[in-house]
């Protein structure tokens, strides 16, 4: 467990050093992914222009939540970029040689790539937390804090796991997996908005199928003071839970493997 | 000791007709074809042994080295390496092995060779002691003293296969495979590396399974031969079964592969 942890960080490492290689390259990706998602915000502005009120929650309020899950999805793009990919790595028979070495699949998956150019997207999503918490008058004690660490904590997990299903199905198929994008970049966009103004029906599809109410929606209002309970602040890490068929999806996937190329 | 007996290997692959209307079909309804690539092939290599892997495209060579070391689960028959079944003990068994794939890197390409060095020591938990000493040894015999500061991607073709050879080799495997090693090297570094593969099979009495479709490494490395086609073992001896007076073991090669029943013309390249 020690040694996986110090290789991992060595791995990382590698990967760092490697994205300096071309340091220009770089930048502009990062300039690029700050920018690119700007057009989220815009959307979310002009919506509220001509409403000022969504279901009890104002143009601040969604800031605050689109700015957590915009770092959620950044983080886990960013340290599980390895199955975010994984097609590519599957295609380029890379995933031979993961299987030639003595470690677990899954870490070396894990370190095979770290994407840090993904840090554009995670700023933009920390400056949108921070105007909404300077914007909103949130009452904040340390269960509001923990909360908020839960939250990023327990989505980064929850959209990692959705990578990890779909590198598991790549496994069966290396073609078609477009439509897993809806539960990943599907799930940013709408994730913008706290998950009820969709209804009840899709809010408890997010909440037992796959779990992304439990690190927005509900520690979102816990957060803004519409609720109060002593169990909000760890709901988010309940959708910990995801990680477990994800996985067993993913190790069931390599008995499937067929390699490619000679 | 390595040990298959009666291993059969099934592929199923995806086909279709070409053109757009097809690839449309295909969306909705696929149809696969099953690829035999090995039907039953049984051999036993014993330590220290240096045996080339021979067979034309398509043949099962590859497919034969990736159950042998461990990346594919055969569908049926037995195979034991070292008292391993290595597609079940892939954790412990791939310690004991090294493996180069000569049209396929494992270095990290962005960074100085002795970076992925480092890394592979922690990959295998190669103690630092033995680790110093394998680097400066292996960097010795493959001359990489001038090219271990140097990024794999600005490397030539030959240096980056002597890097890969010193890669595979950190962890003192007991069992080495090379997988095409000397595709697209030039004389010098074919001779170098054919030199140094021989002296560590003598020496350091490392088990050496290749695969090769130049038969020049086959005279120059293995005494013994293990010929595969259509998934089926043809021959298991030595270059002088294949060898006939007055031609090229290349022309000689073309004759038995046209001694089998429809073994040229028409191969399948396999996944």
């Amino acid at each position: 467990m020690r040694h996986g942890f110090r290789l991992y960080r060595h791995y990382i490492a590698i990967n760092i050093r490697s994205a300096m290689q071309y340091k220009s390259s770089f930048f502009l990706t990062m300039l690029g992914q700050l920018l690119s998602t700007v057009s989220t915000l815009f959307g979310v502005v002009f919506m509220f222009q001509r409403f000022p009120v969504v279901k009890g929650f104002t143009l601040n309020d969604v800031i605050l939540c689109c700015g957590i899950v915009q770092m959620q999805f950044s983080l886990s793009e960013m340290w599980a970029r390895g199955f975010d990919s994984f097609a590519q790595i599957v295609r380029k028979g890379e995933y031979d040689r993961v299987l030639l070495r003595p470690r677990n699949e899954i870490l070396q998956v894990f370190g095979a790539k770290f994407e840090l150019s993904r840090i554009g997207r995670l700023i933009q999503g920390i400056l949108m937390l921070a105007y909404g918490i300077v914007r909103i008058r949130i009452r904040w004690d340390f269960m509001k804090i923990l909360t908020l660490f839960n939250m990023i904590f327990g989505g980064t997990a929850l959209f990692t796991g959705l990578c990890i299903v779909r590198a598991g199905l790549c496994f069966f198929t290396l073609e078609g997996l477009e439509f897993m994008n809806i539960f990943t970049d599907g799930a940013r966009e709408h994730g913008k908005y706290p998950l009820n103004i969709y209804g009840e029906k899709f809010l408890l599809f997010c909440t037992v199928a796959i779990p992304y109410a439990l690190v927005q929606y509900y520690p979102l209002i816990y957060i803004l003071g519409q609720r109060d309970g002593c169990g909000y602040p760890f709901l988010p890490l309940l959708s910990l839970w995801f990680l477990i068929p994800s996985l067993a999806l993913f190790r069931f996937g390599v008995r499937h493997y067929q390699s490619s190329g000679s | 000791m390595i040990h298959m007996e009666n291993v059969v290997k099934t592929y199923k692959v995806a086909r279709r007709n070409a053109g757009a209307k097809a690839a449309f079909r295909a969306l909705f309804r696929r149809e696969y074809e099953l690829i035999r690539a090995l039907s039953g092939i049984s051999f036993t290599i014993e330590d220290g042994e240096m045996v080339a892997l021979l067979g034309p495209n398509g043949a099962g060579k590859s497919t034969t080295i990736k159950i042998l070391s461990g990346i594919l689960y055969p569908d049926s028959g037995r195979v034991e390496c070292n008292g391993f079944v290595p597609y079940k003990d892939r954790m412990r068994y791939t310690r004991e092995i090294g493996v180069v794939f000569g049209q396929r890197s494992q270095l990290f390409w962005d960074v100085p060779v002795a970076d992925s060095f480092e890394l592979l020591r922690d990959i295998y938990d190669i103690p630092e002691a033995d680790f110093r000493k394998n680097e400066a040894e292996l960097t010795e015999l493959l001359q990489l003293q001038e090219i271990l500061r140097t990024p794999a991607r600005q490397l030539s073709l030959g240096q980056r296969m002597r890097c890969e050879i010193a890669g595979s080799l950190l962890h003192s495997p007991k069992i080495l495979f090379l997988d095409e090693p000397t595709i697209g090297l030039d004389a010098v570094s074919k001779l170098a590396l054919r030199q140094f593969v021989k002296n560590l099979n003598e020496e350091k009495k490392t088990t050496v399974i290749l695969t090769t479709h130049d038969m020049q490494d086959v005279e120059a490395l293995s005494k013994r031969v293990i010929m595969i086609g259509k998934g089926k073992l043809l021959l298991d001896g030595t270059i002088d079964d294949i060898r006939k007076e007055g031609e090229s073991l290349d022309e000689s090669l073309v004759e038995f592969y046209e001694g089998i029943d429809g073994m040229t013309g028409k191969e399948e390249e396999q996944p």
